[in-house]
């Protein structure tokens, strides 16, 4: 074990934890905002959009996110119709085929998290709020909504977990995040061990920061319980 | 273009289909891999020994929260190495060497084993601990207990996470496709760079994958009803 | 106490180093290569690895009274892969660098090959002009070249190939330019098609090789050749440095394959034409 060079990789490799949050932070602020069309138009669309979102759901999770990415920077690369649409001007940059394929992807899985936190309200509530005159954009947003949201935070947290993890694959497409920069070093020093040891701490951390975030937001959101203890 | 997808001499089907076979093994492989280290895991988890839940704490919060191509990578070029180790410890000098199955299954199997811990030891606490009261009240021994209450019933609360510990494990081997095992991913992988025909071949890999997720939901589901036969609905 | 555990593992690594290093009799010889770098070496459809170097390594395991296999490696992690014992041997079209010989050794060189970019043919890349065609640089003096390369390449990105010798020179001659590097120099050919990126730059045949198969893309070779200085010293070879007597083998094998011209006559079939150092 080389621990001069692990040492020295350490700020190289902090170089691209800026790339691997905004990759991940992309990926899921437009993931939550596809999760949540997708869990509404399953839930209260009609038959064609259900099917239609339950097709998109069954393929992005019935497949590996590194299928995805391959298929979305090499595959439509491939088709001129692609590339003279307006489009390319994004699918041009491996950046944003990497946010496209995370979002995609965190999007289904987001959406079923979403979907199944809905279904659980309890339907007294429902009752309740109706019975106090609520319309129904109001009772979703003043009741389904907020107890949805507490409802998936947990399984959430997973997820944001997951995208992290998930963010090393753009390394596949040329983008220089933690696990590219790794690679790199590693090409020129050969050394695989030390390097992705340090890589796997700063992903660690990264995550362990990430879940105590998303547990202060449960106890922000569940005084009631608080209250208890 | 279609007659790249073949099985006659310029076509890729044949190894496609091999890398299916491929994918499945290595998912089998390391899921039941997997299923025993996550047994381990739970009962690490579960006991009462400080050092034993710690050394389990430490092994699903770093395989879990490290991206698993990282995992693979790792015992890719390290695994050998490892495994020398505790041959070592048992007085065994030679060199071993993992070949790239090996590696893949002992590297999935590692990350779908954190998982699984997770997923039996909420199943052995799901069993209600009245039913264990009772069943020593019956006068039954602690391996019966073991064998007739608390396993059947683990596992029944256990198959529905379990699917998803499985998707996951199916999904990952694509990732060991880095070392060279002729996988789907790496056959495709290789076969788009030689023809120049990424979407081809990555779209018939995801077809491929859709095709075992499917077919494996459906055993699965399947699975979970026979384990609930004998459950009272509402 | 902790010392003492310390001193045991030390030695248990030395041990283990010892018996990974312990002398082999060499009948049995396992040689990595890419599988994704024709015609140097390739894959074909039924997962076979082919090639002028898996063709090159049965006649020289021929010569060592070998039995060999050659495995598919990915190029990223070939030299730690060798280190770590996983093969023998690397034939893997890898130029003898300096950086290389650092923690590897290399028998031969087998072979030479010019470094070449490549364009589209609808780039200004491939209309542009550029003083010589072929430089040496360990002797001639590129910087003519070099400058008219900087100035075409001006806001273009050129792919290459990730740790090879073409993302070095990329790197120590013409650093103002923007490069990408792939996994493979397959893919950086498809970017190019695709047009991610304007030039790739990778060993003459290899690039040739790709705008081959694109022929209907519609790309060409461009600018000169260039050859060894930061570009290294031919292809040999990679193998562990502790293995000095399976250099010497090789050494040997290749010095035959050369005479007797195995090494011409696989080039021919392989290249179209004579790659071997005479």
């Amino acid at each position: 074990m080389n621990w001069e060079l692990m040492w020295d990789s350490v700020p190289t490799l902090l170089r691209g934890v800026p790339v691997t949050l905004q990759l991940v932070g992309l990926a899921l602020l437009f993931g939550a905002g596809v999760a949540f069309a997708v869990a509404l138009l399953r839930l209260y669309g009609n038959r064609v959009t259900e099917r239609l979102m339950a097709a998109y759901v069954f393929v992005f999770r019935g497949t590996p996110l590194l299928v995805q990415i391959f298929l979305i920077y090499y595959g439509m690369g491939q088709f001129e119709l692609v590339r003279s649409s307006v489009l390319w001007i994004y699918l041009r940059e491996p950046f944003w085929c990497a946010i496209l394929a995370l979002t995609l992807n965190t999007g289904a899985y987001t959406s079923e998290i979403l979907r199944g936190a809905i279904l659980s309200v309890p339907q007294g509530q429902i009752e309740a709020a109706r019975a106090c005159g609520m319309s129904r954009t109001l009772l979703f947003r003043r009741i389904v909504m907020p107890v949805a949201i507490r409802q998936m935070l947990p399984a959430y947290g997973n997820e944001v977990i997951l995208m992290v993890k998930a963010s090393s694959l753009a390394s596949t497409i040329t983008l220089l995040e933690i696990t590219g920069i790794a690679r790199k070093i590693i090409a020129q020093s050969f050394a695989v061990f030390e390097v992705f040891i340090v890589a796997g701490s700063i992903y660690l951390l990264l995550n362990f920061v990430a879940s105590r975030l998303i547990r202060y937001a449960e106890w922000r959101m569940t005084p009631y319980l608080r209250a208890r203890g | 273009m279609l007659e790249l997808l073949s099985f006659g001499p310029n076509g890729w089907g044949g190894q496609l289909l091999g890398g299916a076979a491929m994918t499945v093994a290595v998912s089998v492989s390391a899921f039941l891999l997997g299923l025993v280290f996550g047994s381990l895991g739970a009962s690490a988890k579960l006991s009462r020994s400080l050092a034993l839940t710690g050394v389990a704490e430490v092994y699903t919060t770093v395989v879990r929260g490290v991206p698993e191509l990282l995992v693979i990578y790792l015992l890719f070029f390290g695994g050998s190495g490892a495994v020398m180790a505790v041959g070592r410890v048992f007085g065994y000098e030679g060199y071993i060497e993992l070949n790239a199955f090996s590696i893949g299954v002992l590297a999935v199997g590692l990350i779908s084993g954190a998982y699984s811990t997770e997923v039996i030891r909420g199943a052995v606490q799901a069993v209600p601990h009245g039913q264990i009261e009772a069943a020593r009240a019956c006068g039954m021994s602690r391996w019966l207990i073991l064998r007739r209450i608390l396993v059947p019933q683990t596992l029944r609360y256990a198959l529905p996470g379990l699917g998803n510990v499985w998707q996951l494990t199916l999904k990952d081997t694509a990732l060991i496709s880095v070392t060279a095992l002729a996988e789907i991913m790496r056959v495709s992988h290789v076969a788009a760079g030689s023809t120049r025909q990424p979407f081809l071949f990555y779209t018939t890999a995801a077809v491929l994958y859709l095709l075992l997720t499917t077919v494996s939901t459906v055993a699965f589901e399947r699975a979970e009803r026979y384990a609930n036969r004998g459950v009272r609905r509402a | 106490m902790k010392k003492i555990v310390a001193a045991l593992a030390l030695g248990a690594i030395v041990a283990v180093a010892g018996t990974a290093a312990e002398a082999k009799d060499w009948k049995k010889i396992r040689i990595a290569t890419e599988g994704a770098y024709a015609p140097w070496n390739a894959t074909d459809p039924s997962g076979k690895l082919v090639g002028f170097e898996p063709d090159l390594a049965m006649e020289l395991c021929k010569k060592m009274k070998a039995e060999c296999e050659i495995v598919a490696q990915d190029w990223d992690g070939m030299i730690p892969a060798i280190q770590q014992g996983k093969y023998d041997a690397i034939m893997a079209a890898m130029s003898i660098t300096d950086e290389r010989e650092k923690v590897i050794a290399f028998a031969g060189p087998y072979g030479t090959e010019p470094s070449m970019f490549g364009t589209m043919k609808t780039s200004p890349l491939a209309k542009a002009t550029f003083p010589g065609e072929r430089y040496d640089l360990s002797k001639d003096d590129p910087k003519a070249a070099i400058a008219a390369l900087a100035d075409a390449l001006k806001g273009k990105t050129v792919g290459v190939q990730t740790s090879t010798i073409q993302a070095n020179f990329m790197e120590k001659l013409l650093p103002q330019v923007a490069v990408r590097t792939y996994d493979k120099l397959d893919n950086a050919g498809i970017d190019m098609a695709a047009g991610r990126v304007d030039a790739i730059f990778g060993d003459r045949s290899a690039v040739d090789a790709i705008l081959k198969a694109d022929a209907g893309n519609g790309m060409t070779l461009f600018g000169p050749a260039f050859a060894r200085g930061v570009l290294g010293k031919g292809v040999g070879v990679g193998l562990r440095k502790a293995d000095g007597d399976l250099k010497e083998l090789f050494n040997k094998a290749i010095a035959e394959a050369n005479q007797d011209g195995t090494i011409t006559k696989l080039s021919t079939q392989h290249f179209g034409y004579d790659i071997s150092i005479k």
